[in-house]
């Protein structure tokens, strides 16, 4: 009872739980990538944003129709909830000479009165001017962008977020209706934040209900009772909804990697209540009654079931040690999850089984020959089963390096994903979502209208230009050209830097004195005039390949210009492609610390310094071996897998404290020898452990169906370490065992026999 | 009872006798620009701070002249003075009562004077947190008025309008004015971009007397909420009849100024 209330107060904290729909969240405040475009962000405007991308049926942008479309969208733009500017091609703010003054206009104030010869002149308007081309305008004319820079206020997140993609996504559906010859994508960082909060509840909404009926089919499989299956799914309800309701009451928020909390909760909390209920119902079915069959379960259970428990609690709460905030919370939830499975698994479930009828089905208790024909092949071939082992897994872990690091944020969703399916989109025909900012200092207030500084600026920006990755370079250099040659009766001879500070300040004055609402120069220069910024577009890359552009810039830079103009790169790609190796180092300190930890409780659980370390090999070749085969096979590993280390430690600890105990006993309390101890082992806790091995696996196996790749990877790549750690506990911890553990038993007769009748 | 029906009797007359809000709100306006009136001409320097969301500071300085022109919007000059880039460059503009200002820039290191496309005049001034629209003389037929409520303000007696601008390239949808009852200035003005959202505050104090009668404010603090930036006006040196004519508001007359 007093459990249900508890696990009801606890649950009352949910009604705290939000989801977070935030990219930023994935990074630490102290991260030094987030710094750097925080600072970019403050000192220029917030570069939030909603791109709309439109390709018309016949191909052609330039059709009084389609710009018509564009113009409507464009002005129906600034009603986006917290939009503070839209750029498109029809608003684009076009300079041209008119007798001795500057015009500054709409490219296409009225597309409806157009006539052939004007809209050709248009087109070679915008598809030569470098503000425009490959970023809202395909250079064959194919599809066009309207991008609308959001502002969130972030004083609600849950709500500003979905208020915006929800605005824009009718406003892309009004545009539809009254023009269905186009065709709408929608992309850039606000669809992205939106995606991840959507990616969580769609995983909570599906993982959850199938894990469900895996859990109930494993149960009813392994328990063949409708009682104890009953007794195990309360057990894990009560134990998701005590940590769910907690991690509400902490003030944790809903990420992608947390929805997966409720589904490793439930596996994790299956492997405990199945090790206690097997050995009752083996009592209860033997002839017992309910009662002794409970006291003894406990008896045995208690002590096996509680380290368990604590390792996994340990391992999960390694991952405090990622710069990812949203894996420290999913690490704690499931931490908060396991004690709670362990605590009901533990006090309820026995009050339940003793009021809950359970059928007295004589039959033979189930015998394990397989096991058994296992522990003889171990027993006996034990030289060539360690060597095999030895070589499977050296060679597995040399192919480690083969991982390379990669953290796509676009490729977190996989093609079911309509973010994803319209980013690539976008990314083939019009411009890319990934992005590099600098902030280039020219040392002095007033100092970017000094030639030598606009002259770099520009270098800078053709360098970029050359780089295949880049699709488009945003640059202040461009606009001060173009205002050159307009301020020279539009004499093209004239498209080249003015050579005159003063005369570059005062176009600059002139110029903004003319821009129109929204549409102003303080997203591109800071206050004093002392520093712009320069947008760099690319296509879809890795990180590597992220990075690695990037130190070609610095280079550039270091090579090239002056000392005010050394900045690095910033934004959410950056940041993202430098996560994994943060998260990576940071989690080798987590997963080192937990390591000792665990080997410290083993050593105290065990009684024994020798088996203790003994154990610490099948504890950490798994994930390894893991790793190996994932470098043989996929090869990229990214910010979700580099925690599995440490969270895996803890659940494949329990494999080894299981057989461990089971061996010690057999040498302590029976006093058999190591290979007797081993076939003991073996026929004691060999189908627990498959078992117990194939639920985890087959949960963890159940996130690969998300749609989104942290949570599948990481479930996937989990579920190998798992079987990984299973066959090192059948075939390298006993072998090891048997070669190391020549203790006192020795001297006593050698079994070989078949039957394993020690039990 | 007896008093609930006084109470009724006394609303229906006042609602009898009352203006609609519309009207109410243009009386204040007009009674306003009437108390501002027949100044003639003035002369006054004017810092600009302006502050990001990082902290950062920046800072122009600028000369403005007016003339009162009868029957149509005042002519201004404004002289930059720093930053030392953009000296000597002059901004000559002729508001009018209704149809777009006329807008010219001289460029001292073009040598040439431009005209500026007047529709655009929403955008930021030299990069600070005032449009030009905030700036440029508030003739009454820019907007269409609604009074909205009575309100103390900074321990002023208020009267709260609304105002909307006429003229569609305005950045605004509409402005709710503090104007203060005992002397019809301006304490605070509050903007609302295209999409109705709150958007600016722009507060004025440090408000001092000339001749008696026309009041300046010395300080006026423009903040946007959207972005973080802020710019300060500091006012300082104003001179009223001055004796500037209309031959120091033409084109030709930019290119003199010192």
């Amino acid at each position: 009872m007093c459990a249900i209330v508890f696990a009801f107060l606890a649950a009352s904290g949910a009604r705290h739980l939000e989801f977070s729909n935030d990219y930023r969240i994935f990074f630490s405040k102290e991260n030094p990538q987030l710094l750097a475009f925080e600072h970019l962000q403050n000192v220029y405007t917030k570069s939030d944003n909603v791109l709309f991308a439109i390709s018309p049926a016949n191909g052609d942008v330039f059709t009084p129709d389609t710009l018509e479309a564009i113009r409507w969208l464009t002005e129906a733009s600034w009603q986006i909830p917290y939009s503070i500017r839209v750029d498109s091609v029809t608003n684009f703010q076009h300079t041209y000479a008119e007798a001795d003054d500057l015009v500054v206009e709409d490219l296409v104030p009225d597309p409806s009165s157009l006539d052939a010869d004007e809209l050709e002149k248009i087109r070679g308007i915008a598809t030569t001017e470098p503000l425009l081309v490959n970023r809202l305008i395909a250079p064959d004319s194919r599809t066009t962008g309207v991008n609308v820079t959001v502002q969130l206020p972030g004083v609600n997140p849950e709500k500003e977020v979905p208020e915006v993609v929800a605005f824009s996504r009718n406003l892309a559906t009004r545009l539809l209706e009254q023009y269905p010859e186009l065709e709408v994508h929608l992309t850039g960082v606000v669809l992205l934040n939106n995606a991840f909060s959507e990616m969580a509840l769609s995983d909570m909404k599906t993982l959850v209900p199938i894990m469900f009926a895996v859990i109930v089919l494993v149960l009813l499989l392994l328990l063949r009772s409708l009682a104890a299956t009953f007794a195990t799914l309360l057990v894990i309800i009560l134990s998701i909804i005590t940590a769910m309701g907690l991690a509400g009451w902490l003030g944790i928020h809903i990420t992608p990697p947390m929805a997966s909390a409720p589904t490793m909760i439930m596996t994790l909390a299956v492997a405990n209540s199945v090790h206690f209920l097997v050995t009752f119902l083996q009592k209860v079915r033997g002839g017992e009654s309910q009662r002794d069959a409970m006291l003894e379960s406990l008896r045995i259970n208690l002590q096996p079931i509680m380290i368990t428990s604590l390792t996994t609690a340990i391992g999960f709460m390694s991952m405090n040690f990622s710069d990812a905030p949203p894996f420290r919370d999913l690490g704690n939830v499931v931490a908060i999850g396991v004690v709670a499975s362990f605590l009901y698994s533990m006090a309820l479930l026995p009050a339940l089984m003793l009021l809950l009828p359970v059928r007295h089905r004589s039959g033979p208790g189930r015998s394990a020959p397989i096991m058994d024909a296992l522990a003889n092949l171990v027993v006996e071939r034990r030289k060539s089963v360690l060597l095999f082992m030895a070589v499977l897994v050296t060679g597995l872990i040399s192919f480690v390096p083969r991982n390379e690091l990669n953290d796509e944020f676009v490729k977190y969703f996989d093609e079911r994903v309509p973010f994803r399916v319209d980013t690539d989109y976008v990314t083939d025909h019009l411009t890319g979502l990934y992005s590099i900012s600098y902030s280039l200092g020219a040392g002095e207030p007033g100092g970017i209208s000094e030639p030598a500084y606009l002259r770099k600026l520009d270098e800078f920006a053709n360098w970029y230009r050359e780089q295949p990755e880049v699709k488009h370079v945003s640059t202040l250099s461009d606009t001060m050209k173009r205002l050159n040659k307009n301020l020279h009766g539009d004499d093209p001879a004239w498209y080249r830097l003015p050579d005159q500070r003063e005369l570059a300040a005062q176009y600059l004055l002139l110029y903004e004195m003319s821009l129109p609402y929204g549409l102003d120069l303080n997203n591109q220069i800071n206050i004093d005039k002392s520093a712009t910024k320069l947008d760099v577009s690319l296509g879809s890359l890795s990180s590597n390949q992220t990075i690695a552009l990037e130190a070609r810039a610095q280079q550039w830079l270091e090579a090239n210009a002056p000392a005010s103009m050394q900045a690095h790169g910033a934004s959410p790609a950056v940041m993202f492609s430098h996560i994994g190796k943060r998260n990576i180092h940071s989690m080798l300190v987590g997963t080192t610390v937990a390591l000792v930890l665990i080997s410290f409780v083993l050593i105290f659980a065990l009684r024994s310094v020798r088996i203790g370390l003994i154990s610490i090999i099948p504890n950490l070749v798994p994930a390894g071996m893991a790793f190996g085969l994932w470098g043989l096979l996929v090869g990229q590993v990214g910010l979700a897998l580099s925690i599995v280390t440490g969270m895996t430690l803890g659940i494949v600890v329990d494999d080894t404290v299981h057989f461990l105990s089971k061996y010690l006993r057999a040498r302590r309390e029976e006093g058999l020898s190591s290979p007797d101890a081993v076939r003991y082992a073996f026929h004691t806790v060999g189908t627990a452990l498959w078992t117990t091995s194939a639920v985890l696996m087959a949960g963890f196996l159940v996130l690969v169906y998300s749609p989104f790749e942290l949570n599948s990877g990481m479930g996937l790549l989990t579920a190998i370490t798992i079987g990984f750690a299973l066959l090192a506990d059948f075939l390298l911890l006993p072998t090891l065992l048997m070669a190391l553990d020549k203790g006192e038993s020795d001297e006593k007769t050698v079994h070989t026999d078949p039957s394993g009748s020690v039990v | 009872m007896k008093k609930l029906c006084i109470l009724i009797l006394l609303g229906l007359s006042f609602n009898a006798t009352a203006q609609t809000p519309e009207e109410k709100g243009l009386e204040i306006a007009n009674e306003a620009d009437r108390r501002d009136t027949g100044f003639h001409d003035s002369t006054a320097s004017m810092r600009m701070l302006l502050r990001n969301r990082q902290g950062e500071e920046s800072t122009r300085d600028i000369r403005v002249r007016t003339l009162e022109v009868e029957n149509d919007g005042d002519k201004s000059l404004t002289i930059f003075d720093s930053p030392a880039d953009v000296k000597g460059t002059a901004f000559l503009s002729f508001t009018h009562k209704s149809g777009p200002d006329d807008q010219w820039l001289y460029l001292p290191a073009l040598k040439r004077v431009k005209r500026i496309s007047s529709r655009n005049k929403s955008g930021p001034f030299m990069g600070s947190e005032f449009a030009y629209e905030d700036l440029s003389s508030q003739e009454v037929e820019k907007y269409t008025y609604k009074y909205l409520r009575d309100e103390s303000y900074d321990g002023a007696d208020c009267y709260v309008i609304e105002r909307d601008p006429v003229d569609k390239y305005s950045g605004y949808t509409r402005q709710v004015v503090w104007v203060d009852k005992a002397e019809y200035r301006p304490l605070k003005i509050v903007y609302y971009d295209r999409k109705n959202s709150l958007l600016k505050t722009l507060i004025f104090t440090d408000y001092r007397q000339f001749l008696d009668r026309y009041w300046r404010s010395h300080d006026m603090f423009m903040e946007n909420h959207q972005t973080g930036k802020s710019t300060r006006l500091t006012w300082s040196n104003y001179i009223f009849k001055t004796g500037l004519t209309e031959r120091d508001f033409d084109r030709n007359s930019l290119k003199r100024v010192r």
